[in-house]
């Protein structure tokens, strides 16, 4: 009798989710980080709508997410090494586990059949099969004399079924070949620049780029050319001015390319550094209201939306492309953390930690169209990202 | 002997007074607790395990005495990423944020 009552109530629930006979695609979902609760939203764009919540996921401060080839299954890639595969149909928790201590992200190799996993301490990479998250291998960051662990940013993948990313304290970016999973081989290239944070490759996979900390500019790997090694661009931007101090560290992987331009965050510094990516020099800059975090290029490339870091994150600008000017100032609310668009750019949806609340834009006309509460709600995750490199 | 213990209990009492009135009150208590959980949980951990940033747990700060906390916090560390929070906390406010820390940072 009472499974009998669960077969029923699964199917209720299930036609009421699921009218389509329980039948849709993915292509309008979507993942909303609520860092604070251990919990993911999962959203679709059509309705704007939160089809369900998983919880459980741990430390999810600096949450990120990628997702399986088929975009049904989204990784989240906890604080505290928690890897877990939730599955968007069914809204279920598929499989988790601990991997490390403490972890920054993710990537989803070129196959679909890899996650590596990005660690902070134990400094390194550890490689998982993407169905059932059985651990394949690690690839340690040890560097210097050999007694320390680097900890690893900016992680992508590549084409190759290759894994790309930078050791913070060692100034380092490897290229791992992941083609034999048990046993991937590394390049690494050395001497890069001081303190890279974060990196990201470009949307054609061939480039490469790490932001630096430690000094002014950026490091280039042409991933077609690994025996070049890396070269530094835009060295010196800061014309040696002091540089501001960064609350927070602005993130790579919401690049913004727009036609041949590419927008960048600067470091300790309140501009958006503008570069061209035939000549790899810079374009211009343009000056905004603070340190930017995400600068992310509406798809049609128009407009590049940026928002900021403490104290100046209750603020999003919009950069106009052909002028590089600002031409639009929003404030969605209190610390917004994050912005993504929906894959045709008819729709940004934006999240206001402090307000509790993510705001879907019509970017067309700068109007707020639906406020989604939300606890503490920091990454937004649309799943056309399972489709792109570098995502 | 006896004839001293009053004012010692009055130094004693001046003494907790002022830190108590050093103490943030209010909104502004809950303001810094968000504050170090959120903003500086950006690059320590919202747990305040470590992230970029090193951990900031009771363990992890024992060694460490709370004036040299209160100095990184309103100075920064030059050389490394953590920027000085000066313009946003007085110098009582940091040190309760210091002292706190080794102790166990409020929910």
């Amino acid at each position: 009798m009472r499974r009998l009552a669960a077969i029923v109530c699964s199917l209720l629930l299930a036609g009421c989710a699921q009218p389509n006979g329980g039948l849709r695609g993915t292509g309008d979902m979507g993942v909303v980080v609520e860092r604070a609760s251990g919990r993911i939203m999962i959203v679709e764009t059509s309705h704007q709508s939160v089809l369900g919540r998983v919880d459980g996921l741990g430390d999810l401060s600096h949450a990120s997410v990628v997702y399986s080839r088929d975009a049904r299954y989204a990784y989240v890639f906890g604080r505290d090494g928690g890897l877990s595969k939730v599955d968007l149909l069914s809204v279920q928790l598929d499989k988790r586990i601990v991997q490390s201590g403490n972890a920054i992200g993710g990537a989803i190799s070129q196959d679909g059949k890899l996650i590596a996993a990005a660690n902070y301490t134990p400094g390194g990479i550890r490689i998982f099969a993407a169905d059932s998250l059985e651990p394949l291998s690690e690839v340690a960051t040890v560097y210097g004399d050999g007694s320390r662990r680097a900890k690893v940013v900016g992680i992508a993948d590549a084409p190759g079924n290759r894994f790309v990313f930078s050791l913070f304290e060692a100034g380092e970016i490897w290229v791992v070949d992941a083609s034999d999973p048990r046993a991937p081989q590394v390049t690494k290239l050395a001497g890069i620049g001081r303190q890279p944070y974060d990196g990201f490759i470009t949307p054609d996979g061939r480039y490469y780029i790490a932001g630096l900390y430690g000094e002014d500019g950026l490091a280039l790997v042409d991933l077609w050319h690994l025996d070049r090694g890396a070269r530094k661009i835009l060295a010196g931007y800061g014309r040696g001015e002091t540089a501001l101090p960064v609350y927070k560290m602005p993130h790579m992987r919401g690049w913004a390319v727009a036609g041949r331009l590419a927008f960048l965050p600067a470091i300790g510094r309140h501009e958006v550094l503008v570069i061209d990516t035939e000549t790899w020099r810079e374009a211009g800059r343009v000056k905004v209201f603070g340190q930017p975090v995400f600068a992310v290029a509406q798809p049609g490339g128009r407009h590049v939306w940026v928002n900021f870091a403490f104290p100046d994150n209750g603020v999003v600008q919009v950069i106009d492309v052909p002028t590089l000017a600002v031409v639009k100032e929003l404030r969605p609310g209190r610390a917004v953390l994050h912005l993504e668009f929906t894959p045709r750019g008819e729709q940004v949806w934006v999240s206001s930690r402090d307000d509790n609340v993510v705001v879907v834009y019509d970017p067309a006309v700068y109007a707020e169209r639906v406020r989604i509460p939300a606890e503490r709600p920091s990454g937004i995750f649309f799943t056309a990202r399972a489709l792109k490199i570098g995502f | 002997m006896p004839a001293f213990r009053p004012l010692v209990v009055i130094a004693g009492l001046a003494l907790a007074l002022s830190a108590l009135a050093a103490e943030p009150q209010g909104a502004r208590r809950a303001a810094l607790i968000d504050m170090v959980r959120q903003d500086c949980g950006s690059c320590h951990g919202l747990t305040l395990k470590g992230g970029l940033g090193p951990s900031l747990l009771p363990e992890a700060l024992a060694e460490r005495d709370v004036a040299l906390l209160e100095s990184v916090i309103l100075n920064g560390r030059p050389g490394t990423p953590m920027p000085p929070w000066r313009p946003f906390l007085s110098e009582a406010e940091a040190r309760w944020i210091a002292e706190q820390l080794k102790t166990g940072w409020p929910q």
